[in-house]
C-alpha cells in the first residue's frame, strides 16, 4: 500500500505565548517555535502502522513550504516515514485553503497512491483542504477519521460524530481521509531518530515541476483573503465569588435563583 | 591397636570398597557442577561490555564492608542477624567440608597448618558454627514456614511463591550441620565406650557435643553405621548443594562475592549508553540501550545470579508501595528466569526476544523515580537505576515514550525547558519590583559577571510557587555576601531527568549548552537550590567550577558566622527534615541541613522513621511530574502520613520538586491546615537576622 500523508509546519501551541502583532495582519512569529501539525502526526502515525501491519508498502509525506519546513519533514522520517517531498515555490506564498489543495493535487498526480491522509485541520481551523483534495482527485473521501481497518480493496474507517458517537463506513480505494487526534499513540522522535535521517535527500517540487499554472495559486490564485486579526475585547459579565467553600456554594446558589436558574 | 571405627576410607559393605564412593562422589560432583557454571557463564560471555575494574581500593573496601563484615545486613534486624550467623557458619565450615571430602580418600589427612594448636582452636570453632547454622536455620525455616513475613510473598502476576525453595535449602544446611556433627560424634561417642585413651574433647552444648550424648546410647556396630553413612550424607549433600546452587536465588552464595566487589563504587551517575563509546562518538550506535536481554552488561547479569531474593529492595521500593506496576526485586527474579529459561542447562539456548512487551512492561519501567531507596538496601550490590535507564534508553529508542512525557521532552529539545515556556522568560522572577529593589540579581545573559554562579534550573525558573525558592536563595546568598549571577535565557534544564529518561541525545544537547554558558560566565563555582541540578552538575558534567548544594553554603555560613539565626519565629510547631533522593542517597548530604536548622534557637525538629538513607521519594522529580503513573495513592501522601506521625506539623525540604509534591500531597491527604511543607530556603530566609 502506497500512503501519501500532507503534512505541515505550524507554530506549536503549547510552546508559545500566541500575540497577535500590532497591525493585525499575522501573529507575532517572533521567538516562535514550530513543529509539525498535531493531527497531521496522528495520521502518520496511522499511515505507518498500516505499513508496517501489512509488511509492504510507503509512506510518503509531503508538505509545502521553504527550506524551514523540511525540518518537519525529517521528523516524520525519523518516526518511520520512507519519503518526503518539500513542494517549495515563491508563488505557493500565501495561498488560501484552495490553492494548497491544488498544490497538493499536483503532487498527488505525480504519483501513484492508494490512500491519501490528511490532518483534520491545522492551526488555521478550517479544516478545508481533505475536503477539497478529495474533489479535485474526484476520490471518495471521509473527514475526521478515528479508526481505519484495511481490508482487500475497502476501508472500514470510523467517524468520530455528535455527542462522541461513532460512525463506521466502508470506502473504496483510492480515497482521502483526514484524519482526527486520539486515532493512535504517535510514537516519540528522538534527537537520534532525526540526526539518522539528517542526510537523506528529499527531493523539492516547484510549480513547473509539478505543471501548475503559477496564478492559480498563491496569492494570485487567493479568493480567500485573511482581513485582520484581533483579540476580541474582554467582556464584564464575570464576576469572581470569594469566601469559604461554603460561603461560595451559598452565594453562588443565591445568584442562581435570583437570576432564575433555579 | 585397631582403629575404634572403621574410616570411610577402608570401609567395604558388601564387598565394594566405600572408598570408591569417596572418588566417585566429589568427581561426578565436580564435573556436573562445573558443565552447569559453563552454561551460566554462557549469557555473561555475549552481553554487553561493562568496566568494573577501576577503583580497586574502594572494590575491596566494599568486599570487607559488605561481603565479609555484612554490613546491610542488620538493617533488618531478626533476618540480617540469622544471615550474619549463617554466612560466618559458611566461611568456617567452608575448611572443614573441604578437608571432609578428602577424609573419605585418605583418613588421615589434616589440612595444611590445621594440625597443632590452631587445628584444636578451629574444631571447636566449626562446632559452635555448626551448631549456630543449625539454629539460625530453624529459626529461618520458622519463619518463612510458619510466620512467613509479607516481603516475601509473590503476588499472583509474578507467579508461584518461592517458599518451598527456601525452606527446601534450610533444610540440605541443616542436613550438612547434622551428618557432619553425626559423622565426628558417632566416632567420638565409640572412643568413650570402648574407654580409649584419648578422648576428643567436645565443647559441651554443641550440636556435636548434644549428638554424642544421643550417640552413647548406640551398640558399637550401629555406631560404625551412623558413622559411614553421615560422611556420605554429607558427602552427597554436599556436591548436592554445589549443583543446586546455581539453578535458584541460592546462587548467590557462589556470586556474592564478584557482585560486591563489582559493585558500582561511584554515586549519583548513570551508566554510559556503552561502555568504551566517548559520547561524541554515541551517533555511529547502532541502537541504544536494553532491547533484548543480551543488551544488559555482564556485570548487570551477574546482579540477576545474585539476587537472594530477599525483597528489601522492594520493601523500600516508593513506586512499590503505592501499587505502582513496579518491584525491584522482581526485575531481577523475572530476568533470571527469562536467562535460564533462554540459556538452558540441558538443550539449545532460545532465540531471544524483546524484554518490553515480554517480560517488562513500559509502566513498569516507567515507574521508577530512580530514588535509589533499593540499590541503598540491597545487602549484594545490585542495581537498578542502571537497568532502568538502559530499558528506556531502548524505549526511547523504539518511541515507546506516553503521550504524557513526549510533549515535555519536545518542549525541552525546543525551549530547554518542560513547559515550553519561552526562554527569555527564565529569569522574570527576578524582574518582581518589590523583590528587584531589595536584592538585585546579575544576569549572565545580559554580560554581567559574578564570582559564583546560580544555577536556578527550569522549576524554580518558571513555576509559580518555586520562584520563591529562587528568591529566598538570591536573598540568602546576598545576604551572607556571596556575589553571584544567573545565566537567564542561556541556561537550560540541566537534564537530570531527562538523562535518567532514557533521551541521552536530548541530555547531551543540554549538558553541551549548559556547560558551554557556565564556562563563558567566568564563574570560579557554581550554586543551586536544586538536588537534581546539583547531583547532574557535580556528577555527570564535565569540566565545570565546583558545584554547591545551596543547603552546603548556609551550613558553612552559619560556621564561619557571615549568617546569623534569630530564635524561631513558630517554637511550638514540630519540624521534621525530609531528605531530597538527590541530596541524600545520591550525594551523601545529610547532615548539612540538618545542623542549619537545629542552628535556628528555639526549632524543635524529629527524625521521620524513614529518614536519611531510607528517606521515602516523594513521588519523582523532573519529567515524573509530568508521568501518569497508575497507582493506588501518591507517594507525597505516604510521606505526608509518616511525618503525622512523628509528630510533625512542618516539613522540610531542600528541593522544588519535593515541595511540590509535598505541598499536592498535604491537600490530597486532608492534612491542610494541620501540616505544612516549606523549603529549606523559605526556612532559613525568613530566619536571617538581617
Amino acid at each position: 500500500m502506497e500512503i501519501l500523508v500532507c503534512v505541515k509546519r505550524v507554530p506549536d501551541t503549547s510552546e508559545n505565548e500566541i500575540e497577535v502583532n500590532s497591525s493585525g495582519s499575522d501573529i507575532e512569529r517572533d521567538d516562535l517555535v514550530y513543529s509539525v501539525n498535531e493531527w497531521d502526526n496522528y495520521a502518520v502515525e496511522e499511515a505507518i502502522q498500516i505499513v508496517e501491519n501489512a509488511g509492504s508498502g510507503s509512506v510518503t509525506v509531503v508538505t509545502i513550504g521553504d527550506d524551514e519546513s523540511e525540518e518537519i519533514l525529517r521528523r516524520e522520517m525519523a518516526m518511520g516515514a520512507n519519503n518526503g517531498l518539500l513542494l517549495s515555490d515563491d508563488a505557493f506564498e500565501n495561498s488560501d485553503g484552495k490553492g494548497i489543495a491544488t498544490i497538493l493535487k499536483a503532487a498527488v498526480d505525480k504519483g501513484n497512491y492508494d490512500l491519501i491522509l490528511t490532518g483534520a485541520q491545522a492551526e488555521g481551523g478550517a479544516a478545508q483542504v481533505g475536503g477539497m483534495l478529495a474533489a479535485m482527485l474526484d476520490l471518495p473521501y471521509a473527514s475526521l477519521v478515528n479508526k481505519i481497518d484495511i481490508g482487500d480493496s475497502k476501508l472500514k474507517v470510523g467517524r468520530e460524530i455528535e455527542g462522541g458517537n461513532q460512525e463506521m463506513n466502508d470506502i473504496s480505494m483510492p480515497c482521502v481521509l483526514s484524519i482526527q487526534t486520539g486515532i493512535n499513540e504517535p510514537r516519540y522522535v528522538g534527537i537520534r531518530g532525526i540526526r539518522k535521517v539528517a542526510s537523506v535527500d528529499i527531493p523539492v517540487m516547484s510549480a513547473s515541476d509539478l505543471g501548475i499554472d503559477a496564478s492559480a495559486v498563491g496569492e494570485a490564485g487567493a479568493k480567500v483573503k485573511r482581513v485582520d486579526y484581533f483579540v476580541p475585547d474582554l467582556g464584564d459579565g464575570a464576576e469572581m465569588l470569594e469566601g469559604s467553600t461554603e460561603e461560595i456554594i451559598g452565594k453562588l446558589i443565591e445568584l442562581l435563583k435570583a437570576n432564575g436558574g433555579l | 591397636m585397631d582403629p575404634i571405627l572403621v574410616s570411610p576410607q577402608s570401609f567395604s559393605v558388601l564387598g565394594i570398597p566405600t572408598v570408591i564412593f569417596s572418588l566417585l562422589i566429589p568427581v561426578i560432583g565436580v564435573a556436573i557442577f562445573t558443565f552447569i557454571m559453563a552454561k551460566r557463564i554462557a549469557p555473561l560471555v555475549k552481553a554487553a561490555p561493562d568496566y568494573r575494574f577501576d577503583n580497586l581500593p574502594n572494590r575491596l573496601f566494599n568486599i570487607l564492608k559488605i561481603w565479609l563484615m555484612q554490613w546491610r545486613q542488620p538493617r533488618y534486624r531478626l533476618a540480617g542477624i540469622l544471615h550474619i550467623v549463617i554466612f560466618i557458619g559458611f566461611l568456617i565450615l567452608s575448611i572443614r567440608s573441604t578437608s571432609l571430602v578428602v577424609i573419605g580418600l585418605s583418613n588421615d589427612f589434616v589440612l595444611p597448618g590445621f594440625g597443632g594448636c590452631i587445628g584444636d582452636i578451629y574444631n571447636i570453632l566449626k562446632d559452635i558454627a555448626a551448631t549456630g547454622v543449625l539454629i539460625a536455620c530453624i529459626i529461618a525455616a520458622v519463619r518463612r514456614g510458619v510466620y512467613k513475613p509479607a516481603r516475601y510473598s509473590v503476588p499472583e502476576k509474578y507467579g508461584h511463591d518461592h517458599t518451598a525453595e527456601a525452606v527446601f535449602v534450610l533444610g540440605i544446611i541443616s542436613l550438612l550441620m547434622l551428618s557432619e556433627s553425626f559423622f565426628e560424634a558417632s566416632f567420638v561417642a565409640a572412643q568413650v565406650k570402648t574407654g580409649a585413651f584419648e578422648v576428643a574433647h567436645l565443647m559441651p552444648g554443641t550440636l556435636v557435643w548434644f549428638s554424642k550424648l544421643f550417640l552413647l546410647n548406640f551398640s558399637q556396630s550401629s555406631l560404625q553405621t551412623v558413622h559411614i553413612l553421615s560422611y556420605y550424607v554429607h558427602d552427597i549433600t554436599f556436591f548436592f548443594f554445589l549443583c543446586f546452587l546455581p539453578l535458584g536465588k541460592h546462587f548467590h552464595v557462589i556470586t556474592s562475592f564478584f557482585n560486591v566487589l563489582f559493585m558500582r563504587t561511584k554515586k549519583g551517575n548513570i551508566k554510559p549508553v556503552m561502555y568504551g563509546v566517548t559520547d561524541d562518538k554515541l551517533d555511529e550506535l547502532e541502537s541504544f540501550g536494553v532491547k533484548k536481554f543480551e543488551d544488559f552488561t555482564w556485570k548487570h547479569m551477574l546482579d540477576f545470579y545474585t539476587c537472594a531474593d530477599c525483597g528489601r529492595c522492594s520493601d523500600q521500593c516508593p513506586a512499590n508501595a503505592v501499587g505502582r506496576p513496579l518491584s525491584p526485586r522482581f526485575i531481577s527474579i523475572k530476568a533470571r528466569d527469562y536467562c535460564f529459561e533462554h540459556y538452558p542447562i540441558r538443550g539449545s539456548f532460545i532465540k531471544s526476544e524483546p524484554l518490553i512487551g515480554g517480560i517488562f512492561s513500559e509502566d513498569e519501567i516507567w515507574s521508577c523515580t530512580t530514588c535509589g531507596a533499593c540499590e541503598q538496601e540491597c545487602p549484594l550490590g545490585i542495581e537498578y537505576i542502571d537497568k532502568i535507564v538502559d530499558l528506556r534508553r531502548g524505549m526511547v529508542d523504539e518511541g515507546m515514550v506516553p503521550q504524557s512525557l513526549q510533549k515535555p521532552l519536545k518542549a525541552l529539545e525546543k525551549r530547554g525547558n518542560p513547559w515550553g515556556k519561552m526562554e527569555k522568560k527564565r529569569s522574570e522572577w527576578t524582574k518582581d519590583k518589590e523583590f528587584a529593589a531589595e536584592c538585585p540579581v546579575k544576569l549572565v545573559e545580559k554580560g554581567e559577571t559574578a564570582e559564583n554562579l546560580y544555577f536556578v534550573d527550569s522549576i524554580s525558573s518558571y513555576d509559580d510557587r518555586m520562584q520563591d525558592l529562587s528568591k529566598a536563595t538570591a536573598k540568602i546568598l546576598s545576604l551572607a555576601g556571596i556575589d553571584f549571577a544567573i545565566l537567564g535565557k542561556l541556561e537550560k534544564d540541566s537534564g537530570n531527568e531527562v538523562k535518567r529518561f532514557g533521551e541521552e541525545m536530548l541530555y547531551q544537547d543540554l549538558k553541551d549548552q549548559n556547560t558551554t554558558a557556565i564556562i563563558e560566565s567566568g564563574a570560579k563555582k557554581i550554586i543551586t537550590a536544586d538536588p537534581h541540578a546539583f547531583n547532574v552538575l557535580k556528577n555527570e558534567y564535565s569540566g565545570l567550577p565546583e558545584v554547591e548544594h545551596i543547603t552546603q553554603v548556609v551550613a558553612r555560613c552559619i560556621k564561619e558566622g557571615t549568617i546569623k539565626l534569630d530564635t524561631c519565629e513558630d517554637p511550638e510547631k514540630v519540624y521534621t527534615y525530609h531528605d531530597p533522593c538527590y541530596l541524600g542517597r545520591h550525594n551523601n548530604l545529610y547532615e548539612d541541613p540538618r545542623e542549619a536548622l537545629d542552628a535556628i534557637p528555639g526549632l524543635t525538629r524529629v527524625d521521620m522513621e524513614k529518614s536519611r538513607d531510607r528517606s521515602f521519594c516523594c513521588g519523582g522529580g523532573g519529567l515524573m511530574l509530568f508521568y501518569e503513573p497508575e497507582e493506588e495513592t501518591r507517594m507525597g501522601v505516604l510521606r505526608v502520613e509518616m511525618a503525622n506521625e512523628a509528630g510533625a506539623n512542618v516539613i522540610v525540604t531542600a528541593c522544588p520538586f519535593c515541595l511540590v509534591n509535598l505541598e499536592d500531597a498535604i491537600k490530597v491527604a486532608g492534612f491542610e491546615g494541620k501540616i505544612e511543607a516549606i523549603d529549606f530556603v523559605e526556612l532559613i530566609e525568613r530566619h536571617i537576622v538581617r
